[in-house]
């Protein structure tokens, strides 16, 4: 019984951020076209002889990925605190480790997912073979979570600052870090011709440890943030 | 013991004991790095692959071990505060920040000017230079925290959350380095190896090590004391010490402006 009302407000807490999210088009739409600019920027920069973008796409791809994601991590609790409702979420009697969980999956699906579908293009026109790829769109499945999650915990502890934004990239993207290097190694590998399965169980384990643990530490962190 | 530890919890208890700490804490410190130094400069034989260079280790690698001590020093302190709302914790983690993290710039900066000679570059993307150089990412990530939050209770207890993830992650992090790096490069470089370290180096270095641990506990104790003041300002032991501070500057005032 208790359990069946903890997936439901899960549900309806995801439910509700997807329609916010929806009502808000611009929101889920930046942040893409920021990946796909800062990844365009790259061969501009670098030339384009097709050898050296192959060396470097999975890099690029991933750290685009990587921003991309912290720029939006903010939506996560910043609007939600700015009118008050947060505040009565904290108040609702289910742990709040639900209502953190929730949030996080609500920005996996509105800034992570659509980059599963975006990244193969982009990868493409870095020249990445095509069974890179496919190990590219695995690792984003596996590693986009762990951003979410991680990053739920910087928001959570920046949630009430002035000019919280450039603080939470500085807590955040070192944490990042293991994920980065488990996914573009994981692509470099596939890239040439490697086996690809040790990289990807790491980046599995992640998940796993990230989504057992990240929303007991961020919803400690909102308590201290909102109070 | 409980009691000791109790009462260490107590800021008025923490700045006596501290008080009288400091200076022998501090003839230790100087004594130990007299000793060690000169040892390490004077006494020890020059090695014969290295030359005089290698002397830089004895201020290198206590202070790569001091850096990493200190980060696992604030997060334990920060977690006791966090959980057991112990101000005295509070004010350690804070004070250790800055600590550590000039002792993780100091073996970076030491690093680089033994690597010129050594590897022919200033820095190379070695496991353990990469994962000194996140962990001073990480010290600043806590500090920049710190400051950003007015509040200093609040600011105190959001790092601490801060430090106990940083703690977490603090050996993913080193591992995934280590991966990477191997997968990358091959493993051309490694430390001096410490193994077969000869008495007459190991000494120094054993010495230094003991001498940077016993200067780091009085910087702390040092800093603690000021973090423990400002934050206990609007006290009554605090306003007594103020006072009698204000009894004692007075003579020595108005005998200046007689003058």
């Amino acid at each position: 019984m208790a359990d069946s009302g903890l997936i439901k407000v899960f549900g309806i807490l995801v439910w509700r951020d997807l329609l916010l999210a929806l009502r808000r088009r611009a929101q889920i739409m930046n942040p893409l076209m920021f990946f796909v600019i800062v990844v365009t920027l790259f061969p501009l920069g670098i030339g384009p002889e097709p050898n050296l973008l192959q060396t470097l796409a999975p890099g690029v791809i991933w750290v685009a990925a990587l921003l991309a994601a912290m720029l939006s991590l903010e939506s996560i609790f910043h609007s939600d605190f700015e009118d008050g409702s947060l505040e009565q979420l904290l108040l609702i009697p289910h742990p709040l480790s639900v209502t953190v969980l929730a949030k996080a999956a609500a920005h996996w699906l509105t800034t992570g997912l659509p980059l599963l579908f975006l990244a193969p293009l982009l990868a493409v026109l870095l020249h990445l073979p095509n069974e890179a790829i496919r190990v590219l769109v695995l690792s984003l499945v596996l590693g986009t979570p762990v951003l979410s999650l991680i990053g739920a915990i910087g928001v959570a502890l920046t949630v009430g600052l002035r000019r919280g934004g450039v603080l939470l990239s500085l807590l955040v993207l070192p944490l990042y870090i293991p994920v980065l290097i488990f996914a573009a190694g994981a692509v470099d590998n596939a890239a040439g011709g490697l086996p690809v399965t040790a990289h990807l169980s790491i980046l599995g384990a992640l998940l796993a440890f990230t989504l057992s643990l990240s929303p007991w530490a961020a919803a400690a962190a909102l308590r201290i943030s909102v109070e | 013991m409980w009691l000791w530890f109790h009462k260490l919890g107590s800021p008025k208890y923490f700045w006596t004991i501290s008080g009288r700490l400091i200076p022998w804490l501090g003839g230790v410190t100087g004594v130990l790095m007299a000793v060690g130094l000169y040892l390490g400069l004077f006494v020890a034989p020059p090695d014969y692959q290295q030359g005089e260079s290698y002397r830089i280790m004895f201020i290198h690698v206590p202070s790569a071990w001091n850096s990493m001590f200190i980060y696992l020093v604030m997060a334990v302190s920060a977690a006791i505060g966090l959980i057991w709302k112990m101000k005295v914790a509070d004010s350690v983690a804070a004070a250790s920040a800055p600590i550590g993290a000039s002792f993780t710039l100091a073996t970076l900066v030491t690093g680089s000017l033994w690597g010129k000679p050594m590897w022919g570059t200033w820095w190379v993307w070695d496991a353990r230079l990469t994962s000194e150089l996140i962990l001073l990412f990480l010290y600043m990530g806590f500090m920049a925290l710190q400051s950003t939050i007015e509040d200093r209770q609040k600011a105190a207890r959001a790092s601490a959350v801060l430090a106990i993830v940083g703690a977490v992650n603090v050996p993913i992090i080193y591992y995934s380095v280590i991966w990477w790096n191997t997968l990358h490069q091959p493993p051309t470089l490694s430390m001096a190896g410490t193994a077969a370290i000869v008495p007459s180096m190991l000494i120094p270095l054993l010495i230094l090590a003991f001498a940077f641990k016993f200067f780091y506990v009085t910087v702390l104790l040092m800093r603690t004391r000021c973090e423990v003041l400002e934050r206990e300002r609007n006290s009554a032991w605090v306003q007594e010490l103020a006072q009698e501070a204000d009894t004692n500057l007075t003579p020595a005032l108005s005998r200046s402006r007689a003058e």
